[in-house]
């Protein structure tokens, strides 16, 4: 075992890489659970994203093309969700375990076919000047471009739910829907918007994972990432910030632990293996057992239907 | 029909609205003038709500029509009416209590505002009609009469045509409520109506021009309160006499139920209040009232009191018992009562029903056969005496908690509390919110455990209530109780001065 095998700034490189899908899906569940609804589909979300993201990268031949796709896929697997809960009023979290295992099956449907294929060809953007920087040019100027546009998607959706009214108005529907629907805001529309994006947003997550991480399609790949993003938003105490830097420690984790199976640290691998979800346990026991969690974390309304009354 | 009425500004014709079989509104019309502080007068359930709720857009009438500032009116959401210059100020603060009261604010507006420029119109409007609000502030934090201030002040920012408000004084003291009453004939002279929503007979005739009342959905007729006893109103408003009940008498030979000793006990939230230097006794037979402005430590006082909050430096004695450790259930089992302000989250759990809500507080298990099954029977028959005596308006024994009116749900708390015959029974705010004959039977039933040998303590920001069935008085101001005294020898003009300087 040799640790000066692992170069520092390829790890740090490789742990953004790793946690871009996170960062992705989980910001668009915070979205959702900021307006007061809980999906726990972002899996079967994340795999149609994948699955359709690599179909459409590789008839076109292009991978931005594809997240699009990937995009487009999970909005419309949401809309199943959105419809179900909001329209039917039916229960969000059997909803939610519903669409997961549901976008888990057709999703294998659909890329039997793919299976093995080359995925299209993808560049990564060098920020002038700023990649020349040894080390930290390596680390964070030499990525593609979905990972630049993450960090830029932390940065807005903090804005947005912090500075802007539209921000406020989601905010305050999904801590008291009946306030807010007796101040006249369309609590069913709003949330409909969320869960959509939502939808969005752990396909792109899904779609980099078939396009650009791993890159191919392999049945089953996002392999519980859905279920990390969930806990990330929880971790984060629905703060995006926080999100990243916990999708960043995942990451980090899931890196390492690679890192270390492949120099042969005397581990047994399968520990190694469960090393990112036992952190994502720990952390979230660590979490809800410190003062400063703060209640004004969790939405009041989360996984709660709104039936009107008036 | 009233000389005030110059010209019109809201007019409704021939008003139907029905639920079910229920005719909530049946056939109402109202006219209101500009400038006019109009009050619309009836008791729970008589379709108070509903009507403003439909002028406020929040439902939609049956058949009827509305005219306002001239033109055909009919809101088909609260943003619509208040684009078109209606405001309100809801009975259930509208609020979010994880938010700020800035936040709050500003989510009542229906376009966005630079912050600075809505900071200084708030501020503008707290300094000329005296509403004084920290805006930073969570709502959770802030009391009841801190939280009307910042929905008034949410309404006004509109500068509405018409502003309703429903049962705004109901949580308020006298003192809030004079100063509430400037806000209001302020805006009036202003040019904004007023549509004043309250069964608090007193402040009608003080402050509302005309008086629709309405009883059972229908409008029995518009009076001038200025020209009525705040009595025959009460009576044309509940359609049968009104009674006023007596305070206690008080015997010589009392046991001590119950005394406090508090130095100082520090709140939880940085908004809360530190209580310091409370020093009270409570004999048997005997009400204690404990009058003040919100938010200068009832709800403290009431959570040390129940057990909800435990401090060792705290002396609470019951009879012989040193209680001032045990949680609300062990307290509950030694024959202690209460009835905290908050109905839902506190006294009754929203999503269970009234049945459940009397087995959860069943301190004797009278309601448990052996191996803890439910006495399904007697927790019936418990129930619907409740229901009964304590006129609660509800479809059964078996409704959810937050199905009933607060009003209603507040009869309910009381009367379940109070069919527990206490030796001690601890009631914040009994009244809140309840119309004035229930307000009446809530208060007769209080004085009547009294009379049959229970302690009382009356914590309430109704001082008209306290004066008139407390043995004793004291006040809490900035979290420190004054010394209680003989209700019959307290002057008018020392409560002004002992509440007077906490106001300030």
């Amino acid at each position: 075992m040799d640790l000066s095998e692992i170069n520092f700034a390829v790890l740090v490189a490789s742990l953004i890489v790793a946690s871009t899908p996170l960062v992705l899906a989980a910001l668009g569940e915070l979205i959702v659970e900021k307006s007061g609804v809980l999906n726990l589909g972002v899996e079967g979300m994340m795999i149609i994203g994948a699955v359709a993201g690599f179909i459409v990268g590789v008839e076109t031949g292009s991978a931005y093309i594809g997240m699009i796709a990937a995009a487009v896929a999970g909005a419309l697997l949401s809309l199943l969700f959105a419809f179900i809960i909001l329209i039917m009023q039916a229960n969000q979290v059997a909803s939610g375990l519903a669409l997961t295992i549901f976008g888990l099956g057709i999703a294998a449907l659909m890329g039997h076919p793919y299976t093995g294929i080359k995925s299209p060809q993808i560049s990564t953007i060098s920020i002038p000047i700023l990649s020349e920087i040894p080390i930290l040019g390596t680390m964070f100027f030499q990525h593609d471009l979905i990972v630049y546009l993450s960090l830029i998607s932390v940065l807005t959706i903090w804005y947005f739910l912090t500075r802007m009214r539209a921000g406020l108005i989601l905010r305050s529907v999904g801590e008291d829907h009946d306030v807010a629907h007796s101040l006249g805001y369309r609590v069913i529309t709003i949330r409909f918007l969320a869960i959509v994006f939502g939808g969005a947003m752990a396909g792109v997550g899904g779609g980099y994972l078939s396009l650009f991480r791993v890159p191919q399609w392999t049945e089953g790949m996002t392999a519980g990432a859905g279920w990390i993003a969930l806990a990330l938003v929880v971790f984060s105490g629905w703060r995006p910030f926080r999100l990243l830097i916990g999708a960043y420690i995942f990451g980090g984790i899931t890196i390492l632990q690679l890192n270390l199976q492949a120099i042969g640290v005397n581990i047994n691998i399968a520990v190694l293996s469960m090393a990112p979800y036992l952190a994502t346990i720990l952390a979230l026991v660590v979490i809800s057992m410190s003062r400063f969690r703060g209640n004004r974390g969790a939405p009041g309304c989360l996984g709660r239907s709104f039936v009107k009354t008036i | 029909m009233n000389s005030k009425i110059k010209n019109t500004l809201f007019q409704c014709r021939a008003i139907n609205k029905e639920f079910g079989n229920v005719k909530a509104n049946d056939d109402i019309s109202i006219n209101i003038g500009n400038s006019q502080i109009h009050a619309l007068l009836g008791e729970n359930g008589a379709g108070k709500s509903t009507l403003v709720k439909i002028i406020y857009g929040l439902l939609q009438p049956d058949s009827g029509s509305m005219t306002f500032l001239d033109k055909e009116f009919l809101p088909k959401s609260p943003k619509d009416a208040r684009a078109q210059g209606v405001g309100m100020v809801f009975q259930h603060f509208s609020l979010f209590e994880p938010l700020t009261a800035f936040e709050n604010i500003l989510l009542g507006l229906d376009k966005g505002i630079g912050e600075k420029e809505l900071h200084e119109s708030v501020i503008r409007l707290s300094e000329s009609y005296g509403l004084e609000v920290n805006l930073s502030s969570f709502i959770g934090d802030l009391s009841a009469g801190e939280r009307q201030r910042v929905e008034i002040i949410r309404a006004l920012i509109q500068k509405p045509k018409l502003l309703i408000m429903d049962e705004p004084t109901s949580v308020l003291t006298p003192f809030e409520c004079e100063s509430l009453f400037k806000t209001l004939k302020k805006l009036a002279s202003e040019g904004t109506s007023i549509l004043y929503i309250s069964h608090k007979l007193k402040e009608i005739a003080d402050l509302c021009d005309t008086a629709s009342v309405l009883r059972k959905g229908a409008i029995v007729g518009e009076y001038d309160p200025k020209k009525m006893t705040a009595r025959e109103l009460g009576e044309i408003m509940v359609g049968q006499p009104l009674f006023e009940p007596k305070r206690p008498v008080a015997t010589n030979k009392r046991k001590k139920v119950l005394s406090v000793k508090i130095n100082e006990v520090k709140p939880d939230t940085q908004f809360g209040v530190t209580l310091k230097n409370i020093d009270l006794e409570v004999y048997q037979s005997e009400i204690l009232g404990i009058g003040g402005v919100a938010g200068n430590g009832q709800e403290e006082l009431m959570q040390i009191l129940t057990g909800e909050k435990k401090a060792r430096s705290v002396i609470i004695k019951y009879l012989d018992y040193n209680v001032e450790m045990l949680n609300p259930r062990e307290r509950r089992e030694i024959g202690l009562a209460f009835a905290p302000e908050e109905r839902l989250g506190h006294a009754a759990v929203g999503n269970l029903n009234l049945l459940e809500n009397s087995l959860i507080t069943d301190p004797k298990r009278r309601f448990q056969k052996n191996m803890g099954f439910i006495n399904f029977s007697e927790l019936n028959e418990f129930t619907n005496e409740i229901i009964e005596k304590f006129n609660v308006k509800t479809t059964g024994a078996s409704a959810l908690a937050s199905s009933l009116s607060g009003g209603n749900l507040q009869k309910f708390v009381v009367g379940r509390e109070i069919e527990q015959k206490p030796s001690l029974f601890i009631v914040n705010q009994p009244t809140w919110g309840v119309d004035a004959l229930s307000a009446a039977n809530i208060r007769q039933a209080i004085v009547e455990i009294a009379n049959n040998g229970a302690a009382i303590i009356l914590i309430s920001q109704d001082l008209d209530e306290i004066l008139e069935i407390s043995n004793k008085v004291a006040f809490l101001t900035n979290g420190s109780l004054s010394t209680p005294t003989n209700t019959a020898e307290i002057k008018t003009d020392e409560i002004g001065a002992i509440m007077g300087g906490i106001s300030d």
